[in-house]
């Protein structure tokens, strides 16, 4: 464009603004500024307008009145008469809570599934194809749906584990498994449990140093030192040690049936447990095809030249064909981690008090503050994808090849 | 050769011998068996473990698929029938299939409609799908749009017929114009159509029921018809728009690049639930007082942005996939920029993301189900609604649920076996 000649100056002529290149795209741009503009005061105007005729005005005085309504399931105090903002943190962190929750049963089934679709053995290959077509192939609402209803349907009731010779009894004495939701024993911290968990931390910490040690060992020295057993000592040994010479602090609470019902322990409900478990599944079935895809784009001739220096099969697996899948497997991976957070809002659909269930669903409705709600609720999600998409770019650029 | 050695060697063979077969454990079924099913033991394990579950699911399924009761007309009758052995009731299908189909309000008699509307979508979705039938049925998928929109919604055939005439005029202005630049024709034009549909609003307001069928409604629409409705739609106007923001995207106006990104990464950001709580209680605030937009209008413009700001995404990365040598070629062939992305960058980037675009359409159809959340009867709402909720199918979740895993199945399937079939042919040779 630069080549051009420049045509004689002083003769301006106003159809040069959209036939001159060096004038046309300020143009078009102005212009398309002014109708961004116009449109964004005519739908706020609207806005100013309707809001007026219905009485209302844009305030978030709402959120610290009281909410006045229950939430089963949070995971911070929380009553009916905390402030609506409250009910918001408790339904952010139960958002968080089924989000993470779902991303690791999705990657554990997600890369198990992939990698036995690679597997020589047909029938298992055929029926890992089967579950990942059938779930990627269906809404993820009509799962979440369907598994609720099966929860409901095949777990007993409370009321079953009753009695002498009860229909339904509980696994090992510890976790009952009801059609109201999970119930799972609770660790309960007595005076001096703090120094086992140090103790432990430290023995973690331990692992990484002794690990850290030995890849120094090998690489300087050539000295190749034992590694798992040393780190399952340490994972084991010293917090046992500790836990019985501090007089075994840490108890478990183990649920109880009273009455008709449990009392203790930890409690799931079945809305958690069905979102967790449609959301890792539906996701899982999408993690095994970009697993696949990362183990397929790692040509063969990696694993042989691997293989012809000598390398044993697990070691060409861990420092050769992994480091290389892993880089083309991690970016579509965290963004179906980012997928199942935006879908965990359906939430709503079985009754989870997540972020959309308490600021989207009843605060809503209760206030009327339709705006505002709608709002902060795609504020939220937001910050989410935009931090997970920036872990993402971060990412990408640590393993990206480094080329001359 | 055998003369050569004959002295120094004992014994040369001078004839083959003949071909033996294969030992037994190396051939036929017993050697695919050994190869597929039980390479090691561990494998051998998990065939054994699959065959059970196998057997488990089958075991526990056909009895009820045989058994199943198809003509009783609530879930007591059915428990009737089936005095205590297992059996689906499927019945509740048979008597609700209509329901589970069209929702419930639509009415009984006008079923035609929507089904005239599905074949005829068969045969319009043809040619745009299989290059090799004859080019002139596209004629046919363009105008299918306003004869679907009659069928399904009614009213006099004036209003379809206008807005298709004023989109040809508007074509034929551009097409006269088009030597005086891209931007003055494609002003021409859209003038022309606006001026033709505002004459045709006069007639046909006087003349109202010429060849009228009976108006249905938006909100009196339901069952898997809505879902197929919202997809067709959205991802239909989201192709376009979406053409526009990827462009937009990739333009080296700043400006609008900005826009474009702000809009697509926003969209992307938020779950399309939020999206759609927005077309049920935002939405309206933002137009005049005195309009009223139906529900479904509200949710398809919302649909349609989430769906194209996706689809931006995908044919930014077609665009992107192109060497540059197509964009200077199309330069110095001497294209402006509305010509050289019309004939040569478009059709290439297009059938890039053609793969992409499939997901995202299945995608979306699939999300389709999310509008049972803001209370409209789908298929979803139709079964968790109305029909698990009436006191004659109180319980039947199996039959119902299968039958929407089996429809959503079909035809999401069905979109990515074609788009994988689409691919093989569209595979030329690139460098």
């Amino acid at each position: 464009m630069a080549t051009y000649s420049d045509p004689p100056a002083g003769t301006f002529q106003l159809s040069q603004l959209i036939n001159d290149t060096r004038y046309r795209s300020y143009t078009f741009q102005i212009i398309a500024l002014i109708a961004l503009f116009g449109a964004v005061a005519y739908l706020l105007s609207n806005l100013a307008a309707n809001l007026q005729a219905a009485g209302l005005s844009f305030s978030y005085g709402f959120l610290g009145e009281p909410a006045g309504y229950d939430i089963n399931q949070s995971l911070i105090d929380y009553n009916s008469q905390s402030t609506h903002l409250r009910a918001a943190m408790v339904g952010v962190l139960n958002t968080l809570l089924v989000a993470l929750l779902g991303c690791i049963m999705a990657t554990v089934i997600g890369v198990v599934v992939g990698v036995l679709r690679l597997s020589p053995n047909w029938l298992i290959r055929k029926l890992m194809a089967v579950y990942v077509e059938i779930f990627r192939n269906v809404p993820v609402l009509i799962w979440i749906l369907i598994i609720m209803a099966i929860f409901v349907a095949v777990l007993p009731q409370p009321r079953d584990f009753r009695g002498e010779d009860a229909e339904a009894s509980m696994l090992w004495g510890m976790f009952a498994f009801t059609g109201r939701g999970f119930y799972f024993p609770m660790p309960v911290f007595g005076p001096g449990s703090g120094v086992v968990i140090a103790v432990f931390v430290a023995s973690v910490a331990g692992i990484f140093a002794w690990r850290r040690h030995a890849r120094k060992a090998l690489f300087d020295e050539g000295r190749l030192l034992p590694v798992f057993w040393p780190s399952l000592a340490l994972f084991i040994v010293p917090a046992v040690l500790a836990f019985f010479v501090m007089g075994r602090p840490v108890t478990m609470e183990y649920p109880e049936l009273r009455g008709f019902n449990f009392q203790g322990g930890i409690f799931a409900r079945n809305s958690l447990i069905s979102l967790w478990f449609a959301l890792s599944i539906y996701t899982a079935a999408f993690i095994a095809e970009n697993v696949r895809a990362g183990i397929l784009a790692i040509s063969k001739g990696q694993t042989e030249a691997a293989a012809s220096l000598g390398l044993r099969p697990r070691r060409i697996m861990n420092l050769v064909i992994l480091p290389q899948a892993l880089r083309v497997i991690i970016p579509p991976l965290i963004s179906q981690y980012l997928n199942l957070t935006k879908n965990s809002s359906l939430a709503i659909a079985v009754g989870y008090m997540d972020l959309t269930g308490t600021l989207g669903g009843i605060t809503l409705n209760q206030t009327g503050r339709a705006i505002e709600c709608v709002l902060l609720l795609m504020l939220f999600y937001l910050t989410i994808s935009l931090a997970i998409s920036a872990v993402m770019n971060a990412y990408n650029n640590a393993v990206k090849l480094k080329e001359r | 050769m055998s003369d050569t050695h004959a002295q120094s060697v004992a014994y040369v063979r001078d004839t083959m011998l003949p071909e033996q077969a294969p030992p037994v454990s190396e051939a036929g079924v017993i050697k695919w068996l050994r190869e597929n099913l039980f390479p090691g033991p561990v494998n051998a394990i998990l065939t054994l473990l699959a065959i059970y579950f196998i057997y488990k699911i089958v075991a526990g399924s056909l009895p009820w698929f045989l058994n199943g009761v198809w003509t009783a007309s609530s879930l007591a009758e059915c428990r009737e029938i089936l005095q205590g052995t297992t059996g689906g009731c499927f019945s509740v299908l048979t008597e609700r299939w209509n329901q589970l189909l069209f929702g419930f309000k639509y009415p009984s008699d006008q079923y035609w409609r929507p089904l005239l509307a599905f074949v005829l979508l068969i045969v319009a979705a043809a040619p745009v799908l299989f290059a090799h039938l004859p080019r002139r049925l596209l004629v046919f998928s363009a105008i299918y749009p306003f004869v679907a929109f009659w069928l399904i919604w009614g009213g006099t055939i004036l209003a379809p017929v206008i807005a298709l005439a004023g989109i040809i005029a508007g074509l034929l202005v551009f097409r006269r114009t088009e030597a005086s630049g891209f931007a003055t024709a494609s002003l021409a034009g859209l003038v022309s159509a606006v001026v033709i549909w505002w004459l045709g609003g006069f007639l046909s307001a006087a003349a109202s029921d010429v060849l009228a069928l009976r108006p249905v409604p938006s909100r009196d629409m339901g069952g898997f018809m809505l879902n197929m409705i919202l997809g067709t739609v959205c991802v239909s106007l989201s192709l376009p728009i979406g053409i526009l923001l990827a462009l937009g995207r990739q333009s080296h106006m700043p400006i609008i690049k900005w826009i474009c990104v702000l809009f697509i990464e926003f969209i992307r950001g938020v779950p399309l639930i939020t999206l759609l709580f927005v077309a049920n209680v935002v939405l309206s605030y933002f137009f005049p007082p005195e309009t009223n937009l139906d529900l479904i209008i509200r949710v398809i413009i919302m649909i349609t942005a989430f769906a194209s700001a996706y689809i931006a995404e995908v044919i930014r990365g077609g665009l992107a996939a192109l060497p540059r040598g197509q964009y200077e070629a199309a330069d110095s062939l001497g294209l402006d920029y509305a010509q050289s992305m019309r004939l040569v960058i478009l059709p290439q980037a297009l059938k890039i993301s053609i793969p992409g675009i499939v997901n995202v359409a299945v995608g979306l159809f699939k999300d389709t189900t999310l509008v049972s959340v803001i209370s409209m009867f789908d298929l979803v709402g139709m079964i968790r609604g109305p029909i698990l909720a009436s006191t004659e199918w109180n319980g039947v979740y199996w039959e119902l649920w299968g039958f929407a895993v089996l429809s959503f199945f079909v035809v999401c399937y069905g979109i990515s076996q074609y788009s994988q079939w689409l691919e093989r042919q569209l595979q030329r040779d690139h460098r």
